[in-house]
């Protein structure tokens, strides 16, 4: 089948998969993970084979792999839609494909598929063991199946259809409606336990804080439209004229050019969906959601689409900008938010004790590394870092996934109720999870950027070389430091739980997850090693130029000038070493020794941990600034004033009046006029009758009387008249 | 001539008189007796006008049958009869106001009408009355129709009265 | 010779003495003997202007049979009802006939 048949289709299996399983197999959850899984599958081959032959096909950035259809007839042209697979795209959907199917492979195992149903499970609220009786009539604790398996892989299957979608389309509008289905999709699934409180507001918080990203957004790609007539891609960044006349016309706001104008609008909705500061705040309470869930949006997809959407109107944000010359006003914009959030998360990062909390961090400092990238004008570098993080992400994630089911079932076998997600409890897990320790191990080490081995190397070493060659040397220091304290954490993450002595008996009772959970993870540490390698610059010394460096050149392409390679510079190599290797050493060292559940750098720092710690009470300022005004003008202003005191008040008298008005006729008129009226009538006729009747006696010779006598009276009047005339 | 005046005014003095003694009289019998009186001299009358055969007719049909026919009616409903008491009912004043105005006005009418001084047409010319009589009576472009209704409805008369005036002990079921 | 008027008050006054006794007596007989009066009147007019006006024509004539034929019938058929009403009620007052009152 041609390749754009196959772009086309490739969204179509996980949307079929949701519609059947919502509507069909809901009670059925082997049909529904099948049908799912079998979605993602089907999407996944599809994916492959287009990618392969995307990129065996020469000069794709040219004539990309496209096909399109007229969808809205507007006068005499027509809005088209449709599918384009260029360098870009390409690359997205490889490590898209791969990560969705790997999640969707994990969930089964993660959701408890097989096991019994716990008596006191209700949909709803996280399952919460069943009690079964062995051989021996031991009763123990097991884990016990979600019972709202069926619309969680639904949901998914949901999800991965709108990223599918986000990736594959041409036009800037395809991408807003995949965009907004994503955040649909992470709404509900953040809130899949829907019976906890904090689930629900935090997919509240999800939903809201990406919304007001997405307004902005909005008004990006209406402005561009007024000024393009079109939101397809090569349309408009094919089209050199149309970039000039956007780079050289002022927008009328702040000074900008349309293009940055455009730019920045735009950016600010990538600042929502990939967790930038100052928007970054339901990021961390996302964590809510199952751990696939956290997997797939803040990892692999949905994340990464804020940052795909940022690369993709590279143009358009670095109009104007020569390689090797000033930053324009819109990348210094951009590039100072990514750095400052990189920086940010990361010191967050390190005083936090929830493991999936630390990821969450983490999560929003790379991202701001590529965000970063983007604003410095690394284009590929941007590029790669996305790929290599997806895959790195993901592993940890599932991984993390992984140790809490493994700290879950130590918690049903030991009795003691512990929060098995708190690292602090953790310890020496190494012995009790191997797969998990060592997958766990790699993902954590490519976070760290340790060196050659790993793909997280690769790509921190290309921004910070980016960084440096480009003269921005603020960014440069502010990323290292990053990455300095990314190193630290992550060893501080990987020591405190695998490492050392069980700080806890639900630790000490810990054991390995089943395969549907473990395979994923040994898939994704190979893409983590191998990843890395096919962007290996050329001026690497040894190894440069072994490897082509195929990631360079191909997503290269896309920018239509051949970018000169950068001259190498030992400075950001070493640097990148330092901090990799330094922060890494530090984390152990500093957190080796810990056996009880207390974090040394607490007393270290004091007052500066408890910060760290509340995230630079961030959400608190957010409370009152933004959150109570809006309670207080939706439950006060306009709930009890306007609605019920002036509108209901309003609608209350008109009810009265009338009500008295009713009255007033009825009283007034209906009852004396009419009513009395239609009485009177009645009353006279038969008194009138009545007073008639003794006309007729019934006696002849009284008839006879009478009518002589009216005979002669009218004879006499007859006779008068005639006589006159 | 004079002389038919004389008897015009005799008579029609005696017919007013006997009319007037008819509903006045309070025994019955004798209004019918005056009745037969007055009957004649509007017979007289009739042949004042040259209407012999109707002269005739009137004392057959009229006092031979009818004034025969209420005598036996007073004779059958002899002891009903009030003749003590008073004869007039309470409407008589107003009957006479009526009546005397009723003469008036159709006198004043009638005098004030021109042709009411004519004298009679010329006797010489008029031909016999009988014969032309019983021709238009039987001629059907002449008076036949009314004449065999007249039979139909002296017909209906007498199953009438036979009807009505049956004795009610000999049985209803027959209609 | 005697005018036509003559004959015609002649006849009005005996119509109105027939009325006259029509309305005012009491008993029922002498009603109809009233109508009698009334219905000779009538024929005392026919004639008088059959005499006077055409003598010639026969409408005159035969207006005054039908006349004599309908009083005819008419008596009997009155004296009829009178003697029916005489049994059931033991009365000939023409007052105490009163069915119709209402």
């Amino acid at each position: 089948m041609a390749a754009e048949t196959l772009l086309w289709l490739i969204p179509l299996p996980p949307l079929a998969a949701f519609i059947l399983i919502t509507l069909v197999t809901n009670k059925n959850k082997t049909l529904s993970h099948g049908l799912a899984i079998a979605g993602a599958a089907s999407s996944w081959v599809m994916s492959l084979i287009v990618f392969i032959q995307a990129i065996t096909r020469p000069n794709l950035a040219e004539n990309p792999i496209s096909s399109s259809i007229n969808w809205l007839p507007t006068g005499e042209t027509a809005l088209r839609i449709g599918v384009q697979l260029d360098n870009l795209s390409a690359v997205v959907l490889f490590f898209v494909a791969w990560t969705i199917l790997m999640i969707f492979i994990y969930s089964v195992g993660y959701h408890n598929y097989g096991q019994p149903a716990g008596e006191r499970d209700v949909p709803g609220l996280p399952p919460r063991g069943a009690e079964i009786k062995d051989a021996h009539g031991h009763t123990h604790r097991v884990p016990s199946v979600e019972p709202m398996y069926s619309r969680f892989f639904g949901f998914l299957s949901l999800f991965a259809f709108a990223m599918y979608l986000l990736v594959v389309c041409d036009n800037l509008l395809l991408l807003y409606t995949g965009w907004e289905i994503m955040g649909l999709c992470s709404y509900l699934l953040i809130g899949f336990w829907y019976g906890k409180d904090s689930a629900k507001k935090a997919a509240m918080k999800a939903f809201m804080t990406t919304r007001i990203g997405d307004v902005f957004m909005l008004l990006g790609i209406v402005f561009l439209y007024t000024q393009a007539g079109t939101l397809n891609y090569r349309e408009i960044f094919g089209n050199a004229e149309l970039m000039r006349t956007l780079t050289t016309t002022p927008a009328g706001f702040l000074g900008l050019s349309q293009a940055a104008g455009i730019g920045l609008l735009l950016f600010i909705g990538t600042v929502g969906k990939s967790a930038q500061f100052p928007l970054h705040v339901w990021l961390p309470d996302a964590m809510e959601g199952p751990t696939p869930v956290s997997a797939m949006i803040h990892a692999a997809t949905m994340v990464s689409a804020g940052v795909y959407l940022a690369i993709r109107i590279f143009p358009l944000l670095t109009a104007g900008w020569e390689p090797g010359g000033a930053l324009t006003p819109a990348m210094m914009v951009v590039g100072a938010v990514g750095a400052f959030t990189a920086l940010f998360a990361a010191t967050i990062a390190v005083a936090q004790n929830d493991i999936k909390r630390v990821l969450a961090f983490s999560t929003i400092s790379q991202l701001g590394y590529m965000i970063a990238a983007i604003g410095i004008g690394a284009y590929t570098a941007a590029i790669f870092h996305l790929v290599t993080h997806a895959f790195f992400k993901a592993l940890l994630f599932l991984g993390s996934g992984s140790v809490i089911h493994g700290m879950e079932h130590g918690v049903m076998h030991s009795g003691e109720h512990v929060d098995a997600q708190d690292m602090l409890n953790m310890g020496g897990l190494r012995k009790k999870m191997p797969v998990t320790f060592w997958t766990f191990l790699i993902g954590g080490l490519a976070l760290s950027g340790f060196p050659i081995i790993t793909a997280g190397f690769w790509s921190k070493d290309e921004i910070l070389a980016g960084a440096y060659h480009g003269g921005q040397m603020a960014i440069f220091i502010t990323l290292a430091l990053a990455a300095l304290l990314t190193a630290f954490y992550t060893m501080r993450q990987i020591t405190l739980t695998f490492f050392g002595q069980p700080r806890t008996e639900a630790a000490a009772h810990a054991h390995e997850t089943p395969w549907t959970m473990t395979v994923p993870l040994i898939v994704l540490s190979v893409f983590a090693i191998s990843v890395g390698w096919s962007g290996i610059p050329e001026h690497f010394p040894l190894i440069g130029g072994l490897i082509p460096n195929w990631c360079e050149t191909f997503t290269g392409a896309m920018l239509g000038h051949e970018g000169e390679a950068a001259a190498f510079s030992a400075v950001p190599l070493l640097v990148s070493i330092v901090v990799s290797l330094g922060g890494l050493t530090l984390g152990w060292l500093a957190y080796r020794k810990v056996k009880i559940a207390v974090d040394p750098l607490k007393q270290a720092l004091g007052g500066l941990h408890t910060v760290l710690q509340r995230k630079y009470f961030v959400d608190e300022v957010y409370n009152f600034l933004f959150i109570r005004p809006a309670v207080w003008i939706s439950e006060v202003f306009t709930s009890r004033w306007m609605d019920r005191v002036v509108i209901d008040g309003f609608l209350h008298a008109i009810a009265r009046a009338f009500l008295w008005l009713g009255k007033i006729v009825r009283h007034g008129f209906d009852v004396p006029v009419v009513n009395a009226g239609g009485d009177a009538l009645a009353a006279g006729i038969r008194k009138g009758g009545a007073a008639l009747s003794p006309m007729q006696s019934g006696r002849v010779q009284q008839y006879m009387v009478v009518t002589i006598t009216v005979v002669m009276v009218f004879s006499a009047i007859l006779f008068a008249i005639l006589k006159l005339v | 001539m004079i002389l038919d005046q004389v008897i015009f005014l005799v008579t029609a003095v005696v017919v007013l008189a006997a009319a007037v003694l008819v509903v006045s009289v309070p025994k019955m019998i004798h209004a019918a007796l005056w009745l037969i009186l007055a009957l004649a001299g509007v017979a007289v009358l009739f042949v004042l006008l040259q209407a012999g055969f109707f002269a005739v007719v009137q004392v057959i049909v009229y006092i031979g049958a009818i004034a025969v026919l209420v005598i036996f009616a007073v004779m059958l409903t002899r002891k009903a009869m009030v003749d003590d008491g008073p004869q007039l009912n309470r409407y008589s004043v107003m009957a006479g106001a009526v009546s005397l105005m009723m003469f008036a006005a159709l006198s004043g009418m009638l005098l004030s009408w021109d042709g009411a001084n004519a004298l009679p047409a010329n006797p010489a010319v008029h031909p016999d009355t009988i014969v032309n009589l019983g021709e238009s009576l039987t001629n059907p472009q002449g008076f036949l129709l009314p004449f065999e209704v007249a039979s139909i409805l002296l017909l209906a008369a007498l199953v009438g009265a036979i009807f009505i005036g049956r004795e009610q002990r000999a049985g209803r079921e027959e209609e | 010779m005697i005018p036509l008027s003559w004959y015609l008050i002649l006849s009005a006054a005996l119509v109105c003495i027939g009325v006259f006794g029509v309305i005012s007596r009491r008993n029922a007989i002498a009603m109809l003997l009233g109508v009698e009066l009334i219905l000779n009147a009538v024929n005392i007019n026919l004639l008088a202007f059959w005499r006077y006006k055409d003598v010639s024509s026969v409408t005159g004539q035969v207006f005054t049979i039908m006349v004599i034929t309908a009083a005819a019938a008419e008596v009997a058929v009155g004296l009829a009802i009178f003697i029916a009403v005489y049994r059931n009620r033991r009365s000939i007052v023409a007052e105490d006939v009163a069915e119709l009152k209402g």
